[in-house]
């Protein structure tokens, strides 16, 4: 029997504002517990939430990125539930009437493009987190209040690797936004996702169970397929999926059950009486429209079409907005873009990594990479110079005052080189013969003699022309 | 110091002429408060000592001859936050709660000035008519001490009534300023709802929920009024338009003014004596130069139901905050976190209380809430199109504020049935956010009878207008209880 598959995705963003979604507390982590908190993080009596325009337009900064229409008069629900972390025991949200709702994205899976829908995206709060020790339980609410952006996917991602490549494409065109820094690895970008399988042709979907635990694309990726061939042996031999979650596990890369759902959880949910619809005007959805930074697939496209590098340069060259925004100030500067795209791919992301820092927070700026680049296409330094060059680029360093400081200019005025280039051959008439004689290697060795006179300064392809030419005479 | 036959201005113009002091106004009026409390148990708190440093503070600074609120004890119902004084809202689950901020009405009050002498007491959370709900204590109407004094701001009522403050803040969310009001023979304004900032009320519905003065008469009411309200950053609810001067337009008088009467408001179960009063206001208006003609609120009879599915389940969110963890009444005898739940709310909240989040949690109940909470708001817009449709033919309504006056502390306490039946003339002016004011305008058998005046929203300035026109004519105000010799 053949299958196919159905995974939906539950993708909540933190949002980068400077202040909670309904309080003017800092968003701020890493300090002391409850240090970022006022009355109204603590759910005190009496206190009323506050909407913080920023997070509404970064909400309509997500829909924008996400083609979704946006909803015009939005008002808060209440969810409702007790726990520690959630300490008003309902968690400000919008179920009944999201910001956004019908957008897609475009996801490429080996060659082939898919569009993928996304049913709904919301603004709502954060919870606080709780901590268990030395036999006491602890709350602490820095968290409590801050922004999210939930996205809600369509029924249309059919495999693992459509999943990655669709939480790929929404991490991209997000973080292009501006509005998080959308990092698993710190949890400003946390994925719920579920899965069924059914029978081609069935048109119920299968029962879906939930996965917990995956801390990475990847992890999403493998415990989609663990999970997806599960199902299928379950099926197969005769068994029934029940709905429930499971976690998966990052050493086996299984998935084992955690608990079965039975029934669905009530929330109550029920429009917030303290805060106002809000009344969003296409004048301020254009504004904010016309301040939005251009989209990662335009770019690329512009670079491929525009600047005539491949494909896959563009591709990497937009993975974060950081890296784009850099690679366009450097060709602003004049530098060549081929050229600013192998730095950009090659030294500076070996420097990233090497270092694990992001582009932002280093001392290379696009102004010193574009000199040191154009500093190797006008001839004034070799590649072999730039390797330096670059080196003193990361630890903030203006080229062209660093190459001339340590002397690196690259000789290639013919008038400067012919003497040297004569003094050459002349001491080595077995290679000039050689070189007569056809063997290639000859000139190699001249050219050789001749960096060694110059200290390497000699521009070779100056001095390759000139050899060629004097041994020709 | 008692303030039967004072006004705000009087007592005004003897700190303004210095004949006393705040600090000594303050040290008689707590004086005379322990001494009347003893029969009417009004506050819950007392606070002589802060209430002696204000009036300190007031007198330092100089009694302002343009402010009548300057050195003025006031009262503030139990449900309004006050640093570092405790709150209670009447309720054991924040029996020995001690803020650490001060709500925004009340902070306006503090800023001219006013003495701020304790807390009232009230019907837990303010869910009650009589303020028996009270976990601390009963309140007795000091018209008859065997009845109770309304509610749920009932010991702000009951503390104007009996002479032991000039003003007293209450919170009306489904008439419990106005009833309270009747009951004991003053004024009592519910606003519109957006008009005071709700910050530092402690919610119960949060949609209904006003803050509004209870005053001996219509003018010192227009007063604190001015003195509370406007658009407060804390509270997005409150307006941000003008507040005008609501004294301004007092003396106006009524000729020409549009009076309407609901029928549907003069109805079956409302006490003969009370529509008597209502009508003789009526003739009283008639005389002053309004026409008062019968106008039709067709689903008032949906209102009760409306109004507590609606007011229940916000409450039965708002009140989830009271869980132990952080503040108020922990339980101390739970070994899990459910138990650490549902035992410090078993023992902190009342029977009422739990009525009324037991009723909420089930109307927005999964299969339930399109039956109950989602036909109710639907209810509720109804209401708000027969009221403005009202307003299309009117410039006020005039009705009985509560369908009988007073009654017998434990009478209807055992059946929640008739004391939500007893909110019905309040409580559409609440799902509406209309303004409503109850005035006094007659008596039964030695009891208050009040009469309501309800305006379009924003327009206190008319209900205050007229309120004043029928109290220049009539004395009803000027009555005070014979109370403990006092009178």
């Amino acid at each position: 029997m053949n299958f196919e598959t159905t995974i939906g995705l539950e993708v909540h963003v933190e949002l980068k504002t400077n202040s909670k979604i309904f309080s003017p507390s800092p968003v701020e982590f890493g300090d002391d517990p409850n240090s970022n908190t006022n009355v109204i993080d603590w759910g005190y009596p009496g206190v009323l939430p506050s909407t913080n325009k920023g997070v509404v337009e970064s909400g309509i900064k997500a829909a924008l990125a996400l083609h979704a229409d946006i909803e015009r008069h939005p008002h808060f629900d209440r969810k409702n539930y007790f726990y520690p972390d959630n300490p008003k025991a309902y968690q400000i949200t919008e179920s009944e009437t999201p910001l956004g709702h019908d957008g897609w994205v475009e996801i490429d899976v080996d060659g082939k493009k898919k569009k993928i829908g996304i049913a709904e995206m919301h603004i709502e709060e954060d919870a606080g987190k709780n901590t268990h020790g030395d036999g006491y339980s602890y709350v602490d609410l820095n968290r409590q209040g801050t922004p999210l952006v939930e996205i809600v996917s369509k029924p249309d991602i059919a495999s693992p690797d459509e999943a990655y490549a669709y939480l790929e494409e929404l991490r991209q065109q997000i973080q292009f936004t501006g509005i998080s820094d959308v990092k698993m690895e710190e949890g400003s970008m946390r994925v719920d996702v579920n899965i069924s399988i059914r029978p081609v042709g069935q048109k119920e979907y299968g029962v879906k169970t939930e996965l917990k635990n995956l801390n990475s694309f990847n992890y999403v990726r493998k415990g989609l397929a663990y999970e997806e061939q599960r199902q299928q042996r379950v099926l197969m031999s005769g068994g029934t999926i029940r709905q429930e979650t499971r976690r998966f596990d990052e050493t086996t890369g299984q998935t084992i059950l955690m608990r079965v759902k039975e029934g669905s959880d009530d929330y109550r949910y029920f429009p917030e009486p303290d805060l106002p619809v809000l009344d969003i005007s296409q004048d301020w959805i254009d504004s904010i429209n016309s301040e939005m930074p251009e989209a990662p697939g335009k770019r690329r496209d512009r670079y491929v079409n525009e600047l005539g590098i491949t494909d896959y340069d563009a591709m990497v060259l937009t993975q974060t907005k950081e890296m784009s925004d850099f690679y366009d100030q450097m060709i602003a500067q004049g530098a060549d873009a081929k050229l600013a795209a192998n730095y950009l791919q090659g030294d500076v992301n070996a420097y990233l990594n090497d270092n694990q820092v992001d582009l932002q927070n280093t001392d290379i700026t696009p102004e010193h990479l574009a000199t040191m680049v154009k500093l190797i296409t006008d001839g004034t330094i070799s590649s072999k110079m730039a390797k330096k060059v670059f080196k003193a680029v990361t630890q903030g360093k203006e080229p062209k005052q660093f190459v001339e400081e340590k002397g690196m200019v690259q000789l290639s005025d013919p008038a400067k080189l012919q003497p040297i280039v004569d003094e050459v051959v002349a001491a080595n008439p077995q290679s000039v013969e050689d070189f007569h004689n056809g063997k290639d290697r000859a000139i190699g060795f001249l050219v050789g003699q001749i960096m060694k006179q110059t200290q390497g300064k000699a521009n070779p392809q100056v001095v390759n022309k000139l050899l060629v030419d004097t041994m020709n005479k | 110091m008692n303030y039967f036959d004072h006004s705000l201005s009087d007592i005004h113009e003897q700190l303004v002429k210095k004949e006393i002091t705040s600090e000594d106004l303050t040290k008689e009026t707590l004086s005379n408060i322990h001494e009347v409390d003893n029969d009417i148990n009004a506050f819950i708190t007392i606070d002589d000592e802060g209430a002696l440093a204000k009036a300190k503070k007031a007198d330092e600074k100089g009694i302002d001859a343009d402010n009548l609120l300057s050195g003025m004890p006031v009262a503030i119902k139990d449900n309004l936050v006050t640093k570092g004084l405790k709150t209670t809202a009447a309720s054991k689950i924040l029996e020995n709660f001690k803020p650490i901020y001060t709500a925004t009405a009340v902070e306006k009050l503090e800023a001219l000035n006013a003495v701020n002498v304790g807390k009232t007491n009230m019907d837990e959370f303010a869910m009650g008519g009589s303020t028996e709900n009270s976990a601390f204590k009963i309140t007795h109407n000091p018209w008859d001490t065997t009845k109770v004094p309304g509610g749920s701001s009932g010991g702000s009522a009951a503390s104007v009534a009996a002479g032991e403050v000039l003003v007293a803040l209450g919170s009306d969310t489904g008439g419990s300023i106005r009833q309270p009001a009747s009951f004991n023979g003053v004024v009592g304004m519910k606003p519109t709802y957006g008009r005071v900032s709700r910050w530092g009320l402690i919610a119960f519905g949060s949609s209904l929920d006003q803050i509004g003065p209870i005053t001996r008469n219509v003018a010192d009411n227009a007063t604190v009024l001015n003195a509370i309200s406007g658009h407060d950053t804390h509270d997005m609810t409150s307006s941000t338009k003008d507040v005008p001067d609501f004294t301004s337009t007092l003396n106006s008088g009524v000729k020409g003014l549009r009076i309407g009467i609901p029928k549907e408001f003069m109805a079956a179960g409302i006490n003969d004596d009370v529509k008597k009063v209502v009508l003789d206001a009526a003739e009283t208006y008639k005389k002053l130069g309004a026409t008062v003609e019968e106008v039709s609120l067709p689903h008032t009879k949906y209102g009760v139901a409306a109004y507590y599915i609606i007011s229940s389940s916000e409450a039965s969110s708002n009140l989830q905050r009271f869980d132990g963890i952080r503040y108020g009444h922990r339980s101390q005898d739970a070994k899990n976190l459910e138990e650490l739940y549902v035992k410090s709310r078993s023992e902190g909240f009342g029977d009422e209380v739990k009525r009324r989040i037991m009723l909420g949690t089930f109307s927005l109940s999964a299969g339930f809430y399109d039956a109950y909470f989602k036909k109710a708001a639907q209810v509720r817009t109804l209401m708000i199109n027969d009221f403005t449709n009202a307003f299309k033919d009117f410039d006020l309504i005039l009705a009985p504020t509560a369908p009988t006056p007073a009654y017998g502390i434990g009478e209807d306490v055992s059946d929640p049935m008739t004391m939500y039946m007893n909110d019905v003339l309040t409580l559409p002016v609440n799902l509406a956010g209309l303004p409503g004011m109850s005035i006094p305008a007659g008596f039964s058998n030695g009891l208050p009878v009040g009469v309501q005046l309800i305006g379009r929203p924003y327009d206190e300035l008319t209900i205050y207008q007229a309120g004043n026109a029928f109290e220049q004519s009539t004395d009803f105000h000027k009555q005070t209880p014979k109370m403990g010799g006092n009178n």
